[in-house]
């Protein structure tokens, strides 16, 4: 089982939209996939409509209270299963502290469910606090958008340099461009600078497309809804590369019921 | 990434509907749900399925308690899907490549790829097939339940399933159904074939378990829909006109005392060679060695009857068929001396101590290629004229025998009488075996043992069961040294046969000396059984060891 979080201590960046058409896409590719929903807005949750709601709160979770797959919902796709937000994810970080080692909760809490997924994918809200540290010690793979600023960079080479202080095991970074206007210089003159060692800036860049927007009001992942469609291919390119990058071996070969879309 | 789990947890409880008489509705075939709370949301996927399930000849696999379901959804794409009798799963496994065309004729459990099924299979059984009991086409549709978040809560499967005619024993059952082609009886619209049946399952969505139960229980309040009170197997099997455990080689035969002997033995006789008919096509499709088995117990069966019941039967029926079946026993019988070598090889390889299995190979190339012929000469027995006509005169003769008039002796009495003299016989053959007897003492005595056997049982319905146990018990464990020793004398004199045979074909001397050490085995068995055998008759001489048998002559109703 590997985890991959999109993850920026901001918020707006495109993170809950990368998210949701990465787990998607990696469903559809076969993969048994679980989308913990870790923002108590619940934006992920309400893409897939499912209610924003774990009996017990985040708190019966962290603590191990109730097992996390009593919580899990299924969505509407196949191979896709969610983990939905919950109010009192507000918390978490008061009930992480709270456990012996905080730092490594998150991914004990998930290895119980490696028969049954191959891969989770955390949507991470926007903070800097216990539980995205927790998350950065939790992933194997972090998908950084980013959107060019002036700034972008440097808050990228700050990531980078507070992972490689980990003691032990360290994410792999692979940050992209989120919400790219290639009609702007600036952000063509800023998706030139490098970033710094051990961090990698994915080719694929996800441009503005008001179609991602609109991804609120249909309600389904927009790499499902319009798969012949702009912003599904770059997303289709952006989960090649991190695919690539977590260390996924091939999908089960073919899909195992019987049953294709009608055409 | 890991394996998927090995048995199908159990998350959600699905539930199945039929319309009402179970017959295909017109249209859609989805309930008219009225409720605010719910929404169908039409079907959006379809696919079709070639389900097939499996079982031996003789019904093991329901015996143990199992179904086995093998699903074709695609050329090169399969799943075996063992559950038990309440269609909960025990294990699964999903084939692809050249291992998805295995299930599609008669295989034995050790032709599947490593796994859980496999595994479960074998401990069923390792020498017999499984063969499709009944084979169905079916189209899904998947439809969707829907809350008031337009969220899907379940998934609504309308299956439409054909029937399929039984193929014949040994054929390959038809392959993966092709995406658009026509022909499938199943897929065609409008009037619906006989053997046609409709069942919706509801499949809840995992964390929507209470929501999609209500949603079921709206789906059961609809007119004309009601929930499934036969699986999916059960209604295939019915539709094949097959049933659970149809097959058995027992003598299920329920008689009389006070019938006529001679309508007694008609349908004794009769069923026999029902069971010896049933698995003629078997034999000769080779499906696997116990077809041959099961004919050859018949005809044995047979023979014996004629023989210890021949006072109570025409002259003229005994004089004409005795020779027929004999015939038709020494038809069966080398092709099953290779089976029983072929089939204890294994375990004649692991025992070798001086030589190495592979210098044994030769050897078991020889049995195979020796089997080709024997099974060849077999087939083209089973097919003759002459096996045609017994057949034919045979059933005809003993229907006649049927309502004959020949109205003494009575069976019950003649039954005990009949057993009573074969009782004797063992005894006076027995008791005259001493140390220094020769084998074909022995062997004179198995034959009497068979008898009596054979009198017991195809009589075992005149007597009360546990008394019946017993006494066949006693008798199985004195037949039990004697089978053991004859047939290592038999197996001994063939080892010598072959090995002359191969010396002239120019098989390596190590095959030759591993083959020495067979024999070594075999003459050790046969020692052990010659030294257990009169402990044996003893203990079935023993005034106990008689009372168990003459319980039942003087019982007998
Ligand atoms: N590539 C894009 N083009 C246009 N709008 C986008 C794009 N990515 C995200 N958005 C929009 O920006 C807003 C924030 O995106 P979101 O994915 O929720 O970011 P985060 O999870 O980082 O807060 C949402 O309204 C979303 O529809
Ligand atoms: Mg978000």
């Amino acid at each position: 089982m590997r985890i991959l979080a999109a993850y920026n201590i901001k918020g707006g960046v495109g993170k809950t939209s990368t998210a949701v058409n990465i787990a998607y896409l990696a469903a559809r590719d076969g993969y048994r996939v679980l989308l913990w929903d870790l923002d108590p807005q619940g934006a992920a949750s309400f893409l897939f409509r499912v209610r924003p709601r774990v009996k017990g709160g985040g708190k019966a979770l962290v603590t191990g209270r109730r097992p996390v797959d009593d919580a899990i919902k299924a969505t509407d796709f196949d191979n896709l299963d969610l983990l939905p937000a919950d109010f009192t994810y507000r918390n978490l970080d008061l009930h992480l502290d709270d456990q012996r080692k905080p730092m490594t909760r998150l991914r004990n809490l998930l290895r119980p469910l490696g028969d049954e997924y191959d891969l989770v994918v955390l949507d991470c809200p926007p903070s800097i606090s216990l539980l995205s540290e927790s998350v950065l010690h939790a992933a194997d793979l972090l998908l950084v958008p980013l959107i060019p600023t002036t700034l972008s960079m440097r808050t990228l080479d700050q990531l980078t340099g507070f992972i490689a202080g980990f003691t032990g095991r360290r994410p792999r970074v692979l940050a992209f461009w989120s919400m790219f206007d290639r009609r702007k210089r600036l952000h063509r003159e800023i998706a030139a600078e490098l970033p710094a060692q051990g961090t990698e800036v994915a080719a694929t860049a996800i441009p503005a497309l008001s179609a991602i927007e609109r991804m609120s009001l249909q309600r389904a992942p927009i790499t499902a809804s319009a798969p012949r469609g702009q912003a599904a291919r770059y997303y289709r390119d952006l989960w090649a590369e991190a695919r690539s990058r977590a260390g996924l071996p091939d999908p089960p070969a073919g899909p195992p019921a019987g049953l294709a879309p009608a055409n | 990434m890991q394996r998927r789990p090995e048995v199908v947890p159990i998350v959600n409880a699905v539930r199945e509907f039929v319309p009402a008489g179970g017959v295909p509705t017109a249209g859609d075939g989805l309930p008219p749900i009225d409720d605010p709370r719910f929404a169908i949301s039409p079907g959006t996927r379809s696919g079709r399925l070639r389900r097939s399930w499996l079982d031996t000849f003789d019904w093991r696999l329901f015996r143990a308690g199992l179904i086995l379901e093998y699903r074709l959804t695609r050329a090169g794409h399969g799943e075996l899907l063992l559950t038990d009798r309440d269609g909960d799963p025990v294990a699964a496994e999903t084939l692809t490549g050249a291992a998805a065309a295995v299930p599609r004729r008669p295989f034995l459990p050790g032709a599947l790829p490593l796994g859980p099924v496999r595994e479960r299979l074998m401990s069923v059984t390792t020498i017999r097939a499984m063969l499709p009991v009944a084979t169905a086409a079916s189209t899904l549709t998947e439809h969707r339940a829907v809350n008031t978040d337009d969220k899907t809560i379940a998934r609504i499967v309308v299956e439409r399933m054909t029937v399929l005619p039984a193929p014949k024993p040994g054929a390959t059952i038809p392959g993966a159904p092709k995406p658009g082609a026509a022909t499938d009886s199943a897929a065609t619209d409008g009037a619906p074939a006989p053997g046609t049946s409709d069942r919706i399952a509801i499949i809840p969505l995992r964390g929507y378990q209470a929501q999609a139960d209500r949603f079921a229980e709206l789906v059961e309040q609809a007119p004309g829909f009601g929930p499934a009170a036969h699986s999916a197997f059960e209604t295939a099997l019915a539709a094949a006109g097959r049933r659970p455990g149809d097959y058995t080689s027992k003598i299920n035969v329920e008689l009389a005392g006070d019938l006529p002997a001679a309508h007694a033995l008609a349908a004794i006789l009769g069923r026999l060679f029902e069971v010896a008919l049933a698995n003629r096509d078997g034999t000769i499709a080779d499906i696997d060695t116990e077809f041959l088995h099961d004919l050859r117990v018949s005809v044995r069966r047979t023979r014996s009857v004629l023989k210890i019941a021949r006072s109570a039967l025409p002259p003229s029926l005994t004089e004409r068929y005795r020779p027929e079946f004999k015939w038709l026993g020494d038809l069966t019988t080398p092709t099953r001396d290779l089976d029983v070598f072929l089939l204890t090889y294994p375990s004649m390889a692991d025992g070798l101590i001086g030589a190495n299995a592979d210098e044994l190979e030769p050897f078991r190339d020889y049995l195979r290629q020796q089997r080709t012929t024997a099974h060849r000469r077999l087939v083209r027995g089973l097919r003759s004229a002459r096996f045609a006509r017994l057949a034919e005169d045979w059933q005809r003769d003993l229907a006649r025998l049927a309502s004959s008039s020949r109205h003494r002796p009575v069976t019950g009495p003649y039954a005990a009488a009949r057993i009573a003299r074969t009782h004797r016989d063992v005894l006076r053959t027995g008791a005259a075996v001493t140390e220094g007897s020769a084998p074909a003492a022995l062997h004179e005595l198995r034959k009497r043992c068979k008898e009596l056997r054979y009198a017991l049982e195809v009589f075992a319905s005149l007597h009360e069961p546990a008394q019946h146990w017993r006494a066949v018990n006693e008798l199985k464990t004195l037949q039990d040294v004697l089978g053991e020793f004859q047939d290592t004398e038999v197996q001994r004199a063939r080892l010598r046969g072959f090995a002359a045979q191969m010396i002239g074909q120019g098989v390596p001397a190590t095959a030759l000396l591993a083959m020495g050490e067979i024999g070594a085995q075999l003459a050790v068995r046969q020692q052990a059984a010659r030294a257990e055998f009169a402990g044996r008759f003893a203990a079935f001489s023993s005034p106990q060891g008689q009372a168990r048998i003459t319980a039942l002559t003087g019982a007998a109703r």
